[in-house]
Formats: C-alpha cells, sequence, structure tokens
C-alpha cells in the first residue's frame, strides 16, 4: 500500500461571546479586583455567579462581593503544564470556596511543590497585572495564612461594563485522509484522476471515500477516469472571495469525468462566462506545480447529449 | 418511584466492535466503521435497506473536521434517503435515540453506530472545548486534571486511596485479557503521575475505534437473535455544569438515571461501567449500589480501551453481548459525558428466563 499522506491542521478561532448581566457583573468586577456572587432563594451564594439556579432553575441576579481569600476543597498537582493553562511552572488546580461562598471556583495555585498543598488551606487570589473583564484576570491563587480579607463594598455596579470576551481557541491535529483518498491525491500529483468501483454497483466515485453510499460497502478497486468530462451544471459566481485571485464573475460546475459516476466540482475557464452550457465538454488545465486542476476548458467537442449525464446532474 | 414498563419490548439484538488502536492513519472514519456496520448487519441477517431508523454518534473536535458525521452517512447506503439521526454525543444517546423510535412504533429495527478517531488531535485539549467557554475553558483545565480532582476529593473523603486506585485500574486490564478489541491488555503499569493523585495507569488509553448496535422491537428480536437483551429501562440525567456547584465524590444523576430505569428492582450480575478513569469506578460503584457480588467491567472497561464517543455504547453493547451469550441474565450498562460525570446514562437489560 502506498504512503498514507498525512499533514499538520491548525483549528483556531477567537469564539466572541456576549454576556448577561450576572456574567457582565462578575467579570467586570475581576476587572476591578471586586469578586461576585449570586444569592440564591435559599441562601447559598454561587461563585462564579450563574444566571439561574442549578437546583431549583429560578433566575438568579442578585449580586454579593465576596472575599478574595478562601479554602481549598480539592486540588490536583499539574506537574507538566500544558498550554494555555494559567501557569507555565508546576502547579496544583484547585477547586476554592472563597470566603462568603458556599461553592468552588476552579482556577490554578501557584505552591512550590505537592507537599505544600493540602485541602483545607487557605488561600488569596493573585491578580493578573492587566486585567480586561475575564477568569484570567485572576493570575492565580497563592497560599495565604490568615482570616478572611476585607471587602471593598462592592455593589456589583461598575462604570464601562464589559458586555463580552473573547476566548481564542487553538487545537492543533495531524490530518490524515486515510487510504481511499490518499491514493486520489497521490495520483493527481501524476496529473492522473483515479475512482473507486463499487463491488456491488459498480458505480465510480471520483474523489474516492472509500465507501459506496448506495451499497454501503467498501469500494477497492482503482479505476483511472478522464482526463476530459462533461460539465453536468454550473453556477456563475459573481462575489469575489478573500485571497483568491480570480476576476468576477467566473464559472464554478459540476463536471462527470470520462469514466466516473459522480461529478466533482472546479471552475470553469477559457470560455466568456456566459456562454458556458450544460454539457460542454471540458478538460483539465494544469499550472506548474499545482497539485490539482486549476480549471477546465472547453475541449472543442460537440456538447454531450443530455441523455449521456442527466443522471449525474 | 417504580419506573413504568416500556410500551414495547426493545432488545439490542446484535453488537459489534473495531480493535482499538492507539493510531488508524490508514483508515478514514467511515472505513474504519464499515466492517462493524457489516458485522451487525451479517448477524442479524438484516440488508441497511431493511433498517427502520439510523441513528450515529460522534464529535467533529476529535479529528477536526466540520460534518465528519455526514461521511460516515456512506457507510450505511445512506442513498436512496435513509430515516437518520445523529448525537453530539457518546453513541449510548444515540441508542437512547433510537430506542424511543422504537417505542414510538414507527420503526422495528434501529442501527445505532458511533467512532471516534482521536489520534488526529490531543484529546486532553481537546476535551477542554465542552467546557464552559467563560469561567473554565479560558484556563485550558484537560480532561485528566479534572478527574485527578475528582480523585483527590474521593481520597479526601475516605473513599479510596492510591493502591485502591490502582487495584481497580489492575483488575479492568487483567479482565481485558480475554477481549481481543482492548487496546491495553494484561498487567499495565501503575507509571508515573499524570496530574497528582492519577497515574497513566489509572487514566484510559487514547485510541481510535468504533462500534455498532441493533435493536429490534419485540418478536422481530426474536427472529433476529436467539436470546435478545431486552432493554428493561433506559434513562439519562445531567448535573450542574459548575464543578464547585457538585458533590465530586457521589454521582445524583447515576443514581436518578438508574432508578428511573428500574437498576435497583432487583440485582444485577454484571454492570459495564464507563469509567475512564479509575477513580470514577469508585463514584459509581456508590451511587449504582454495586457490591463485590457485581461482576464489573469484565470487558476491561475503558481502562482497557476507550475510543471517545463510542465507548459508552460499547458498554451497553458489552453488557448485551453477554446476555446473548448466556453469560449474564440481568445486567446494568452505564454512559457518561462531560467532566467529572457531568452526565450519566444508565440502561438495564435482560435476556429471557433460562
Amino acid at each position: 500500500m502506498p504512503e498514507v499522506l498525512k499533514a499538520p491542521l491548525v483549528v483556531e478561532f477567537p469564539f466572541t461571546r456576549s454576556l448577561g448581566p450576572v456574567q457582565s457583573a462578575f467579570l467586570t468586577g475581576l476587572r476591578e479586583r471586586v469578586v461576585l456572587g449570586v444569592k440564591t432563594g435559599d441562601g447559598r451564594t454561587l461563585v462564579p455567579p450563574v444566571e439561574y439556579d442549578p437546583v431549583t432553575s429560578e433566575e438568579l441576579g442578585e449580586l454579593v462581593e465576596v472575599a478574595a481569600t478562601g479554602t481549598v476543597t480539592t486540588w490536583a498537582w499539574n506537574h507538566e503544564p500544558r498550554r494555555g493553562q494559567p501557569l507555565g511552572t508546576p502547579f496544583a488546580w484547585v477547586l476554592v470556596k472563597l470566603d462568603g461562598s458556599d461553592t468552588g471556583l476552579l482556577h490554578a495555585l501557584d505552591a512550590p511543590g505537592p507537599e505544600a498543598v493540602h485541602t483545607g488551606m487557605r488561600v488569596r487570589v493573585r491578580w493578573a497585572e492587566e486585567r480586561s473583564g475575564a477568569i484570567t484576570d485572576i493570575a492565580c491563587f497563592e497560599p495565604y495564612e490568615g482570616g478572611s480579607a476585607e471587602l471593598t463594598g462592592s455593589d456589583g455596579r461598575f462604570e464601562e461594563m464589559v458586555t463580552g470576551i473573547v476566548a481564542p481557541a487553538r487545537l492543533d491535529y495531524t490530518y490524515s485522509p486515510g487510504r481511499a483518498q490518499s491514493g486520489y491525491i497521490n495520483a493527481l500529483s501524476d496529473r492522473r484522476a483515479v475512482g473507486e468501483r463499487c463491488p456491488s454497483c459498480r458505480k465510480v466515485y471520483v474523489p474516492p471515500r472509500g465507501a459506496c453510499p448506495t451499497c454501503g460497502v467498501a469500494t477497492s478497486e482503482q479505476v483511472e477516469v478522464g482526463p476530459r468530462g462533461t460539465l453536468t451544471t454550473y453556477c456563475i459566481v459573481n462575489i469575489k472571495a478573500k485571497n483568491l485571485d480570480i476576476e468576477v464573475p467566473y464559472v464554478y460546475g459540476h463536471i462527470a469525468l470520462d469514466g466516473a459516476d459522480l461529478a466533482l466540482h472546479g471552475r470553469i475557464g477559457g470560455i466568456p462566462y456566459d456562454q458556458v452550457r450544460m454539457g460542454l465538454r471540458v478538460e483539465p488545465v494544469w499550472t506548474d506545480g499545482g497539485r490539482y486542476p486549476d480549471h477546465y476548458r472547453p475541449t472543442g467537442e460537440p456538447d454531450a447529449d443530455y441523455d449521456t449525464y442527466k443522471e449525474l446532474v | 418511584m417504580p419506573a413504568s414498563r416500556p410500551l414495547r419490548d426493545i432488545a439490542v439484538v446484535a453488537f459489534a466492535q473495531t480493535d482499538h488502536l492507539r493510531t488508524t492513519d490508514e483508515l478514514s472514519e467511515v472505513e474504519m466503521l464499515m466492517p462493524v456496520l457489516h458485522q451487525v448487519l451479517d448477524r442479524t441477517g438484516l440488508k441497511t435497506s431493511d433498517i427502520g431508523f439510523t441513528c450515529s454518534g460522534s464529535s467533529d473536535y476529535l479529528a477536526g473536521r466540520a460534518f465528519s458525521f455526514t461521511m460516515a452517512l456512506d457507510g450505511v447506503g445512506a442513498w436512496p434517503p435513509i430515516s437518520e439521526s445523529h448525537v453530539e454525543m457518546d453513541g449510548a444517546w444515540a441508542l437512547y435515540e433510537a430506542w424511543t423510535k422504537l417505542l414510538t412504533g414507527e420503526a422495528d429495527t434501529a442501527l445505532v453506530y458511533a467512532y471516534g478517531k482521536s489520534s488526529p488531535g490531543s484529546v486532553r485539549d481537546v476535551l477542554t472545548r465542552q467546557l464552559d467557554p467563560y469561567y473554565v475553558a479560558p484556563l485550558w483545565p484537560d480532561s485528566v486534571a479534572l478527574a485527578a480532582l475528582q480523585a483527590q476529593a474521593l481520597i479526601d473523603a475516605g473513599d479510596t486511596d492510591e493502591p485502591a486506585l490502582a487495584a481497580v485500574a489492575t483488575r479492568s486490564r487483567v479482565s481485558a485479557a480475554d477481549n481481543s478489541h482492548a487496546q491495553l491488555r494484561g498487567s499495565v503499569p501503575r507509571g508515573d503521575y499524570a496530574v497528582r493523585p492519577l497515574r497513566t495507569g489509572d487514566c484510559p488509553p487514547i485510541g481510535d475505534g468504533a462500534a455498532a448496535v441493533i435493536l429490534a422491537a419485540g418478536e422481530r428480536a426474536r427472529d433476529l437473535c436467539e436470546r435478545p437483551a431486552w432493554i428493561r429501562g433506559i434513562d439519562h440525567r445531567i448535573e450542574a455544569h459548575g464543578l464547585g456547584v457538585r458533590d465530586l465524590t457521589d454521582s445524583p444523576s447515576s443514581r436518578l438515571a438508574a432508578e428511573r430505569a428500574g437498576a435497583f428492582e432487583r440485582p444485577v450480575d454484571t454492570a459495564e461501567l464507563h469509567a475512564s478513569f479509575s477513580s470514577q469506578e469508585v463514584v459509581l460503584r456508590k451511587a449504582l449500589r454495586l457490591d463485590d457480588s457485581v461482576d464489573v467491567n469484565p470487558s476491561g472497561g475503558p481502562l482497557a480501551a476507550n475510543p471517545i464517543m463510542a465507548a459508552g455504547l460499547i458498554r451497553i453493547g458489552e453488557a448485551a453481548a453477554r446476555i446473548h451469550r448466556g453469560d449474564s441474565d440481568r445486567a446494568l450498562a452505564h454512559a457518561t459525558s462531560g467532566p467529572c460525570l457531568q452526565q450519566n446514562l444508565v440502561a438495564v437489560l435482560e435476556g429471557d428466563p433460562r
């Protein structure tokens, strides 16, 4: 079996989220070095605060300040910090019940080693130098010997409330398209198109995905198709795509390569856009170094009869 | 309140799973899935066109590909159109949806499948993306770290200790010696701390795999399987997403789901638990009232093979297969999703009296 292809794949997105009144107050509070909780109907204080009572589902909105000091309720020693985590040096994950709160807040604890951490230990917030209204405005917790820190007297109202957060997310993958698609991509590097034939219905799928969607069985017999084909349907694109160096309008179409039972898609060039038609016979145009056909152009043959490609439209 | 009897008798009549492997680069998801689809069809003699309803579970985040489940549909012959649905969850929840579909009487058979290819990415990082995006996800607490917080809470509560956790892991992997599909079999060292107090031996292997089951209703089930695994009850429950709101040493959602599924009405002889970490078995044994008379995870459980999104469905499949073989008469199957056992599904399966 030829080598299966692999390539790095990065999925990255700045998740932009709006905040409700409770989350807005909490995160704005962090920016101002104030920790807020929310009161429930039965008198508990939830930190971090939520908009609905997790037990009764009652709507919550009564904000109360709690201290920036608290007690560790459970912990875990993380000797190998990972990307994005609060500290780059070994630290403890902790749930901290802040003084005045009835629930645990998840964060990091900066401590010299696991022997310096225990459930029940006293800790306090270490504020980030620069704060923007995010959970990371708490840089981490640090060990603290002493009583409850003084409250600032905040009522949860601040100037310029934070109304949204941007939470960047990045995940790194190594993508492999698998056997069937690797075969297709490898053939393209020789400027050939290969499909796979279904052993049951005998249809040839291009590009092959390793399975026949009608019969639900594996396809395996490789079949060379094209290079010429028939345009089965098309559209005229009038919107210029960002970073795409193609003048509009241009034509994008479905092309049934000769010998294939599934049309693939590609750009149609070498013909004015308003002269493109169903049934047009086309062939691929390769550019130097291209990994796939740049576009398809008319072959000059007579148009294909509708009956020869109607199953593929 | 006693569990109510289902409107129709519905059974798991076939189960198949792949060998679970650390990597399967040569296989696309559909290529990995197809053999198990064919196995369950072959075992029942059904063709894809005979299936009344198809439902699947998977997550695009594992492979980093949008709508990857639509590609997998090629493996079930989705053309011409079929009655189909997908859950972005473990396949156990797909089975729940299929079960409700069969209850309505709109279908008599259902194909349920699930798959996960964890090898392309980093599971510990990927799973952070299911956390609360405001207060938790920006800190990137990984799945092992969150499980470790739960483990420490159990140790502090006196519910377990590190040697007891190691014993859970050892028992699971020794049990898996008889499971040719498992990824880790036989004795596996406790290993170094992953996130203390959990060692690598307390954590599940990361791997790729798929599973499929067929459900059938009433007499159809008897036609398709010599000893159907009747679903006597199935229920799923969720608890607060805030970890600091929950008592991490307990799983009230599992207990409630089990109660509503009828698990406590009579003893079970087998329990397949979706306890991905040794510490989670401690929580679940307590919540589900499983004593030493119950054979827990005779397949080896998730500590031996944990294809994410399929591991919960495999628990139901393994429990059903034991009933099919006559190794069990009444089995409990559990599936979970989310950090520290946030969401829990419990099914009770029974064979006909012998």
